[in-house]
């Protein structure tokens, strides 16, 4: 038996000596991806402070500055370094807004999956039997539905009984609660799936010896055992939700044009792409992907890092 | 009134292809501070029994009869939240694999603590004192430390020393040990199964020691059982059963020890293998592989193939064997001739 004296690492070294830091020091594509998505994170939550206009704010508009191009292009104008789109709102201010719009959607979207899903799944697979027939069978139920067909129905039903305006002013709640909702039984099957692999094994057996109570088993004894899978997919899922965002905002079923997303400034440029006034879309479409394709390029290395096949750590 | 009284316990598992009788008519007593052995080849139902004592036997399995009193109560008919506050704090359970009974991502001290926590109304500081003082108890090298450690910084002999301090953690008045040093080095071992003594004997504790090593079982308890394909063939204090040992696959047991070997030959072992629990032979359990299916004139016994054997008595033990049977009956009958 060792007799060092050594004192017990604290969580920084732990950290510091653990393979997700050894393997995120020698991968250029993560740390570019990380780099890329902490900007965008850090631009859209600051975007108050960095945005040289309010595009909130319809003092600050004038329909005469509407479509100017960005400043690569003659005819610009100083105010506005990426250009204006139809309707003269500044479009680097209108991008930082709508980025902010998207990864709130995008995030809020994922908790809500992630403590559905979490809840139904830890269930399913813990406790077995009836109660993981009825849960699974109600996550293929909702998985039939599509993001978009649960969005037409959610927002027809809102818009009719409580007004248009009640729905554009809740509806970055709306869409959360939406894709949240839609979503859920991903994260369901795949905590299920670990769950059943966890439960068998003797620490879960040796919980219940102890006479551990069985919500406490299953949160504190199985839940953190399940995690890699979960942060996993929740990178994943947070890229999906977005997207999902976005192509609601596109068809006109989520953000309105007042308070765009970036699928709303998309599908707003979208009727301008023919008069020439192409970068209305195309600059926040470019954002939009850089953001999503850095999401995914992180979440390809966390499922390579935290897939025991691959490494046993 | 004995500590735990075990009677007719009779389990069973429901399969697709009908009801596997994994136990049957098991009996025996514990009193305080007892040590009772449970040997048996692999399958032969000493752990379901270990878990039934609990009533944690994992679906699709259930006790289908029979009775387990603890104290004077029912576990049999208690409800789940009267078992919970038996389980770990008057009966805990030390599992055959430490590898495998700790979780892997939480602390030695979290484990501890929770486990106290669920039991006792006390603040974190006092469970984490009490903790600390079990650790020494099972003399871990610097125990203050071993708290904020995980499982896999440890090694086996170690995190066995742990699981025995969380068996101990309630002053539980049994311990289930399923097989404490199978998963050890020969050398540890005897450390633990020594540790493990000295500490059931110092507290107090009834100790149910599951095993296939009969040589710990000689050593460390008092009492014992034979089991085979689900039922308990001998039981009797174990000097008695060691010494001389009434049934056949008992017997056949004792002469598979290397002890048991002359050197330069084979090892004893005895024949064939223990039959699966859904193809039970007919009569006695064990007849495929019993010598003593004939009588020493060569004829055959037709009840081993026949009939079920009844317990008798012999001397302080109990054999389910119809050779012995035959051999007291004749006894018996030569003594009244006389």
């Amino acid at each position: 038996m060792s007799t060092s004296t050594t004192t017990t690492p604290s969580r920084w070294e732990r950290f510091r000596d653990s393979y997700l830091w050894y393997s995120f020091k020698r991968d250029r594509t993560a740390q570019l991806c990380l780099a890329v998505f902490a900007c965008l994170v850090v631009a859209a939550f600051c975007a108050p402070l960095l945005a040289p206009t309010d595009p909130y704010d319809l003092r600050h508009i004038d329909i005469l500055d509407s479509e100017l191009p960005p400043f690569w292009i003659d005819g610009f104008d100083e105010r506005y370094t990426l250009g204006t789109d139809a309707q003269g709102r500044d479009l680097w201010s209108i991008i930082l807004y709508g980025t902010r719009v998207s990864l709130l959607i995008g995030f809020g979207a994922v908790i809500l999956q992630a403590l559905i899903g979490v809840t139904f799944g830890l269930m399913a697979g813990y406790l077995g039997g009836r109660i993981d027939a009825f849960l699974m069978r109600l996550a293929d139920i909702q998985l039939s539905f599509s993001t978009l067909m649960v969005a037409i129905v959610v927002g027809a039903v809102v818009k009719s009984t409580l007004g248009s305006a009640f729905y554009s002013e809740y509806a970055v709640v709306m869409l959360i609660l939406i894709i949240g909702l839609a979503e859920w039984p991903q994260y369901a099957r795949t905590v299920r799936a670990s769950v059943l692999a966890e439960r068998g094994k003797e620490y879960v057996d040796a919980a219940r010896v102890m006479g551990l109570r069985s919500k406490r088993i299953m949160f504190r004894h199985v839940l953190p055992n399940t995690l890699s899978p979960i942060f996993v997919i929740s990178t994943v899922q947070i890229a999906n939700a977005i997207i999902s965002e976005a192509a609601l905002s596109f068809l006109g079923l989520g953000m309105p044009e007042t308070h765009p997303s970036l699928g709303s400034l998309i599908k707003a440029g979208f009727d301008y792409i023919q008069s020439g006034s192409w970068w209305i879309t195309l600059i926040p479409g470019a954002v939009l992907v850089v953001l999503v394709l850095s999401i995914n390029l992180l979440g390809d290395w966390l499922r390579d890092v935290m897939n025991p096949r691959l490494y046993k750590g | 009134m004995a500590l735990l009284e075990v009677n007719h316990l009779d389990v069973r598992f429901a399969l697709r292809q009908g009801e596997v009788r994994a136990l049957r008519d098991v009996n025996f007593t514990l009193e305080r501070g007892e040590r009772l052995g449970i040997v048996g080849e692999s399958g032969a139902g000493k752990s379901v029994a270990a878990f039934s004592l609990l009533n944690l036997i994992a679906k699709p399995g259930f006790i289908a009869g029979g009775e387990i009193r603890f104290d004077g109560q029912a576990l049999t008919k208690m409800s789940e939240r009267g078992l919970r506050k038996i389980r770990g704090n008057r009966i805990s359970m030390i599992f055959q694999d430490p590898m495998m009974t700790l979780n892997p991502v939480l602390s030695i001290g979290e484990q501890m603590i929770e486990c106290l926590k669920a039991h006792r109304r006390i603040s974190r500081r006092e469970a984490r004192s009490i903790a600390l003082d079990r650790l020494k108890q099972v003399q871990i090298p610097s125990p203050e430390k071993r708290l904020d450690q995980y499982p896999h910084e440890l090694s086996g002999g170690m995190r066995q020393r742990i699981i025995i301090a969380i068996a101990l953690l309630l002053d539980p008045d049994i311990i289930v040990a399923d097989e404490p040093t199978t998963a050890l080095d020969v050398t540890i071992q005897a450390e633990i199964m020594a540790l493990l003594l000295s500490l059931c004997e110092t507290h107090n504790v009834a100790l149910i020691l599951i095993t296939h090593d009969l040589g710990v079982v000689s050593q460390v308890t008092q009492r014992m059982l034979v089991m085979y394909a689900g039922r308990v063939i001998e039981q009797g204090p174990t000097r008695e059963i060691i010494n001389d040992p009434q049934h056949p696959y008992t017997q056949g047991l004792l002469n598979a020890l290397p002890q048991m070997a002359t050197p330069g030959e084979k090892l004893n072992q005895i024949r064939g293998s223990m039959p699966s629990l859904n193809a039970l032979p007919s009569g006695c359990a064990f007849h495929p592989r019993c010598d003593f299916t004939h009588r020493s004139d060569g004829t055959a016994r037709p009840a081993c193939v026949e009939q079920v054997p009844e317990f008798v008595i012999s001397g302080q033990c109990r054999v389910a064997c119809h050779m012995v049977a035959e051999m007291l009956e004749d006894r018996r009958m030569k003594e009244e001739a006389q």
